[in-house]
């Protein structure tokens, strides 16, 4: 099955207002190219779930730069005065949660979990609405599961079926937001012929990914 | 040796042969450059990495190997990378034995609090509730008073990072642990004397007769 897409024809199926999974962690792993032409096609209103908004100018902190996000649903963004200034002005509504949360959160909404159940952020503010639920003693929070439209993945390795292949830091959410979204757009920094990368190296099997991200073109080839 | 030099230096001796450390970045992260000379320790990145290791040169960054703020760094031989699913199930599972944080303030309960200033900081806790609910032991690294006030309080005034007590408190003053019947001043800082570490504490302080100096190397 062919899986390759065009930059320009990967990002017109995401509409305005879509909720969209975004790899990356302070931008490393983040699907650099996806996020430029989200910006070039001027699309707005977006619900982003990702792990932090970067810096401005890097990686989601570029949406946020655009103002393109109305909702951002992470664990940190302290690194990003902009989406502080936003958050103060009404413009952008932030939902935080512990990193460990939003990864079972995640998680939990490509597993067929309904939900997870945590000890982090009993006795806090984070506590605040949820059920608590006591098993043998202890106390844990029930943390509900997230699920998006559209994931866009950043691979260091695709081969053509769109198998993926992930390098140290980089992999962060990327494979866990793989299964939680109804459209997979992978970008890799290399395509391979498949057979390439041995089966054992494969974190995010080609069944998930929907879309396979064309090569970049070099010195405009 | 400047303030955050000689806590640093305190801090790399809870570290022991084999363990594995999460460190937070600023003032937890010199922690490395003080390390008890024969003793492996493995660093975790919250981010998908066992084996931490400083960029050896300008110019040769892996843009696939950033630390948890965000900065190019490189891993040492053995090391390992994983998703943050995996990442947080060492951190909460108790796989993790030491975590080293900084403080916004900590209370008599031993409770922390170093996530957010409401109304002044844009907020996130990123990785910091998982780290302090689920490591083995959690050691709090800070300069012991911000602009002259206190933040070893009575009680915390910003939002908790955890219910659960914190193992250790090290500051430039003064080594205090956090006990069931309250914060236990254990070591001092060579020159200071108690009087000076109850003068810049609003919490209660159980001080025991004899109080050893605080030592800066293994």
């Amino acid at each position: 099955m062919h899986k390759v897409i065009g930059l320009t024809e990967a990002v017109e199926m995401i509409p305005d207002g879509a909720t969209l999974m975004i790899g990356g962690f302070m931008g490393v792993g983040s699907p650099h190219r996806l996020i430029d032409e989200l910006l070039r096609q001027g699309r707005k209103d977006l619900t982003v779930i990702s792990n932090d908004a970067a810096r401005p100018g890097v990686g989601v902190g570029r949406l946020v730069d655009a103002k393109a996000i109305k909702r951002l649903i992470g664990s940190h963004f302290g690194t990003n005065p902009e989406i502080g200034r936003q958050m103060i002005a009404g413009e952008t509504i932030l939902d935080l949660c512990p990193q460990g949360t939003l990864a079972e959160r995640i998680r939990a909404g490509g597993y067929g979990l309904g939900g997870v159940l945590t000890p982090t952020g009993i006795g806090t503010v984070v506590a605040e609405g949820k059920r608590q639920i006591e098993i043998e003693g202890k106390s844990f929070l029930l943390e509900l599961p997230l699920s998006a439209d559209f994931a866009l993945i950043a691979a260091h390795r695709a081969d053509y079926s769109g198998n993926l292949e992930y390098a140290l830091t980089s992999r962060n959410f990327n494979p866990i937001m793989a299964m939680a979204a109804t459209t997979v757009i992978a970008e890799a920094a290399q395509i391979v012929p498949v057979g390439v990368i041995p089966p054992d190296d494969v974190i995010t099997p080609a069944v998930l990914v929907d879309h396979l991200l064309e090569r970049e073109k070099l010195n405009g080839r | 040796m400047d303030a955050k030099e000689l806590i640093a230096r305190r801090v790399a001796l809870e570290l022991k042969d084999g363990d594995l450390v999460n460190l937070g970045i600023g003032l937890p992260a010199m922690v490395t450059r003080y390390l008890p000379p024969n003793i492996d320790v493995f660093f975790q990145l919250e981010n998908g990495l066992i084996g931490l290791a400083p960029l050896p040169h300008p110019g040769l960054e892996n843009y696939f190997l950033g630390d948890a703020g965000g900065a190019l760094v490189s891993s040492v031989p053995g090391a390992c990378a994983f998703d943050s699913a995996f990442s947080f199930g060492l951190i909460r599972g108790g796989h993790v034995d030491l975590t080293v944080l900084g403080g916004l303030e900590v209370d008599e309960r031993g409770l922390l609090a170093n996530w957010m200033v409401p109304g002044k900081m844009v907020p996130g806790m990123g990785g910091a509730m998982d780290l302090v609910t689920g490591c083995k032991r959690v050691v709090i690294a800070m300069i012991h008073t911000a602009k002259g006030k206190p933040k070893i309080l009575k009680k915390c005034t910003l939002p908790l990072t955890s219910a659960r007590r914190i193992s250790l408190i090290v500051t430039e003053l003064a080594v205090i642990e956090p006990t069931e019947e309250g914060l236990v001043l254990r070591e001092l800082a060579p020159g200071v004397t108690v009087d000076q570490v109850v003068e810049a504490t609003e919490a209660k302080l159980i001080i025991p007769s004899a109080i050893p100096e605080m030592k800066l190397a293994a």
